[in-house]
């Protein structure tokens, strides 16, 4: 006789999945990536193909290693990948950046249990270890090809990002020409991109507009209500790559929207007195890290009240 | 007043304007003694005696319980274990039809002086609650708290089913004739009925009906699911929430599914128990999906076969909704008082369960606010005490997080097991 099966209610699910997820996540980010590409030229594009290619390999010969099943399909390596390169200034050697993929998913993700298990982001904790490890290369800035007066060359003399020089100007910070990491340059793409996301559901505006939100209104206070101060400091350095794609990590930001808002406030905070008071120039990775670090107490403090809860009775023990 | 969550899901009723047909006689019908919660019926017929339709067949002694009647006269021609759905057994009787329909001498329409009176009428009317949870309606009515508001559950939020919506179109003035009786007799001062917005010729068959009656409103609902659920529907109707461990009478409200009224009103003007119920046939199996009126018992492949089953092709065959219906081990089970619909599909379901992304889907997706993920968690720990604190009790079993899941983690399965587990200790 025939056989039915028995699965249990519900019997049918939406189409999203987490590889579907991640997949939309990386074409947010193709915009400035392109953008990156057009700015610092073909060794733009080198690097985020090897490091996309290196994390997935750490992330397959992980799992084997690991004996656990493969994972490499979800999407997740790929993603880590794509934005550590887009975190990494255009001329970094090869190796370093390998380096960077290692930690990011060696380290930071797959010896914490895989997907979902790492309490930091992999691609921010990498960025920070190299910053610390290789930080003059590192920081080795040149000018972008399509930046006017100066000839492009890899083996340039480094350039000041916006944030040091403070000269760039509105029109170079918006649509990217200017030194900097290859994917961080371009604000237009990064709201574009940005804007993709929230449009599609995969993350709540909350965080962004909270992180930008309290950089905007620090720098407007310290400013003294200089509005152009306070464009500057939004639009140059790693701050919209950091709002719209590493602060609304899943994994690494907390669940609920009240817990999102003081994440996002959070990192605006420190974003803001690094970049301010920090001996670096630039404070975004660092804010994104220890917010993820302070990421399980948020999620406790701000757990939701469930539709007609009773408060429970401490029970004696 | 901010509404509950809950999800946009395909409504899929392609059967709502499919009118509710009279399936034919069946030769036989086999009637479990449990459809109902509560305290299984004892079978009070002999082997080959002869039953009239409306006759009653089961009972039990117990006031949580619901009394069984037969639904075609002929004779009992066995009375045998039956596995239910869920595996477990019940008795039942099976009853041979002589095609003749004869009804049982015994009926009239009942007469009540009083509350207990009606109480005890609608108890022996067998009547359940027939949107699918098969509540006994008559322990439900009788409650001693004081009930400002009667609320008519018209939602039908579930994909697929319009049986609700067919009785809705078909049998406008029963439903409201039905509402005023009880009404008066539990002295209930206003009604309201909630119906999801996705049914407009039900929302105005029904308010040109009771345009005339103040006291009964019908609320249009979004047609989020799930908005049918007993405590969202008391929440978007009247504003009042019913808490922990509460029952809707506590909060002046009782909730009555609008298919049981509208029988309600039909047993107490002929007499007639309930033995015929209506149900949507539907899925991608089913040739001509359909809405049918059909006899208590009727085997399930005989449905199935009018509204033009491929049973090669089915892979799952489910009783009620996709969202909380269970899936139905063989077509050769009967249509219970419950059985709002059955729904037939060809595919097979793989998914491949991965790891959690806390990305909170389910979470915003929760009508009770719960936090689905950390449920899960504190399940796979064992730690009964996490899941009070998380509110375990207050999750319906709607569905709605596993259904959003990008990473398909069983996570109203595992609040399933875990309720399971906390009746435990």
């Amino acid at each position: 006789m025939k056989r039915l099966k028995i699965t249990t209610s519900p019997h049918i699910r939406d189409d999203m999945s987490t590889q579907k997820i991640m997949l939309l996540v990386i074409a947010a980010l193709m915009p400035a990536a392109i953008a990156g590409v057009i700015h610092f030229g073909w060794r733009a594009l080198l690097l985020m193909v090897f490091c996309v290619l290196f994390s997935m390999a750490c992330e397959a010969i992980c799992r084997i290693l690991m004996k656990r099943e493969q994972t490499v399909s979800d999407g997740s390596a790929a993603l880590t990948g794509l934005l550590l390169a887009m975190n990494l200034p255009v001329t970094l050697p090869l190796w370093q950046a390998a380096v960077g993929c290692f930690v990011a998913i060696v380290i930071v993700k797959q010896l914490f249990g895989g997907l979902g298990q790492n309490f930091a982001n992999p691609a921010i904790t990498a960025r920070v270890v190299l910053m610390v490890s290789v930080s003059s290369d590192m920081t080795h800035w040149i000018a972008p090809r399509t930046a006017a007066g100066e000839a492009f060359a890899y083996d340039a003399v480094t350039t000041a990002t916006p944030l040091v020089s403070g000269t760039a100007s509105m029109q170079d910070l918006f649509w990217g020409s200017t030194g900097g990491c290859l994917g961080e340059t371009c604000a237009a793409a990064l709201f574009f991109g940005g804007i993709f996301l929230i449009f599609m559901g995969l993350i709540s505006p909350v965080t962004p507009l909270s992180y930008l939100g309290t950089v905007a209104v620090c720098s407007l206070i310290a400013s003294g209500g200089d509005t152009y101060e306070m464009t500057y400091q939004l639009l140059s350095g790693g701050l919209l790559l950091g709002a719209f794609f590493m602060a609304t990590d899943y994994v690494t930001s907390p669940m609920t929207s009240r817990g999102k808002l003081i994440f996002g406030i959070g990192c605006g905070l420190l974003t803001f007195l690094i970049r301010t008071f920090g001996s670096f120039p630039e404070g975004v990775s660092l804010a994104i890290l220890l917010m993820n670090i302070l990421t399980p107490y948020i999620d406790q403090l701000t757990m939701t009240k469930p539709f007609g809860a009773v408060r429970q009775k401490k029970e004696a023990k | 007043m901010r509404k509950l969550s809950g999800l946009r899901l395909p409504h899929a009723k392609q059967t709502s304007g499919s009118a509710i047909q009279t399936l034919p006689l069946p030769q036989k019908v086999l009637i479990p003694m449990s459809m109902h919660m509560g305290t299984p019926c004892t079978p009070i017929v002999k082997l080959r005696q002869q039953v009239a339709v409306g006759e009653r067949i089961g009972t039990s002694d117990a006031f949580f319980s619901a009394d069984i009647h037969a639904s075609v006269s002929g004779t009992v021609t066995a009375i045998t274990d039956y596995r239910m759905a869920d595996g477990s057994t019940c008795k039942a009787v099976e009853i041979t039809a002589d095609g003749l329909q004869t009804p049982f001498a015994g009926l009239k329409a009942p007469v009540y002086t009083n509350k207990e009176e009606f109480i005890h009428a609608v108890r022996s009317s067998g009547a359940v609650g027939l949107g699918g949870a098969g509540f006994p309606t008559h322990f439900k009515l009788n409650t001693s708290d004081k009930i400002d508001f009667l609320i008519i559950n018209a939602a039908e939020c579930e994909p697929y089913i319009t049986s609700d919506d067919r009785t809705m179109q078909e049998h406008q003035p029963e439903i409201i004739d039905g509402i005023r009786r009880i009404m008066k007799v539990l002295d209930i001062p206003e009604c309201v009925i909630g119906v999801e917005e996705n049914k407009p010729d039900a929302i105005r068959l029904l308010s040109e009906c009771a345009a005339q009656d103040d006291a009964i409103t019908i609320i249009p609902l979004p047609p989020v699911y799930p908005q049918g659920a007993e405590k969202v529907l008391i929440y978007h109707t009247t504003g009042r929430i019913v808490k922990e461990d509460e029952l809707p009478s506590q909060q002046g409200v009782i909730v009555l599914n609008v298919s049981t009224v509208a029988f309600l009103e039909e047993y107490f003007r002929t007499g007639m128990p309930l033995v015929r119920r209506n149900l949507t046939i539907d899925g991608d199996a089913v040739k001509n999906p359909c809405n049918v009126n059909v006899p208590i018992g009727i085997s399930l492949r005989e449905v199935l076969t009018h509204a033009g089953c491929d049973f090669e092709k089915t892979v799952r065959l489910i009783g009620g909704g996709p969202m909380m219906g269970g899936c139905l081990p063989s077509f050769d089970l009967s249509v219970t008082k419950p059985t709002n619909a059955l729904l037939a599909f060809t595919e097979d379901r793989r998914a491949v369960q991965t790891a959690c992304i806390r990305c909170g889907r389910c979470m915003q997706a929760c009508p009770m606010n719960l936090m689905p993920t950390a449920l899960e968690h504190a399940y796979r720990r064992g730690d009964q005490d996490e899941l009070r604190n998380l509110h375990l009790s207050l999750c319906m079993l709607c569905g709605c997080c596993s259904y959003v899941c990008p990473a398909n983690r069983p996570l109203v399965e595992t609040n399933r097991l875990a309720k399971e587990f906390m009746r435990k200790k």
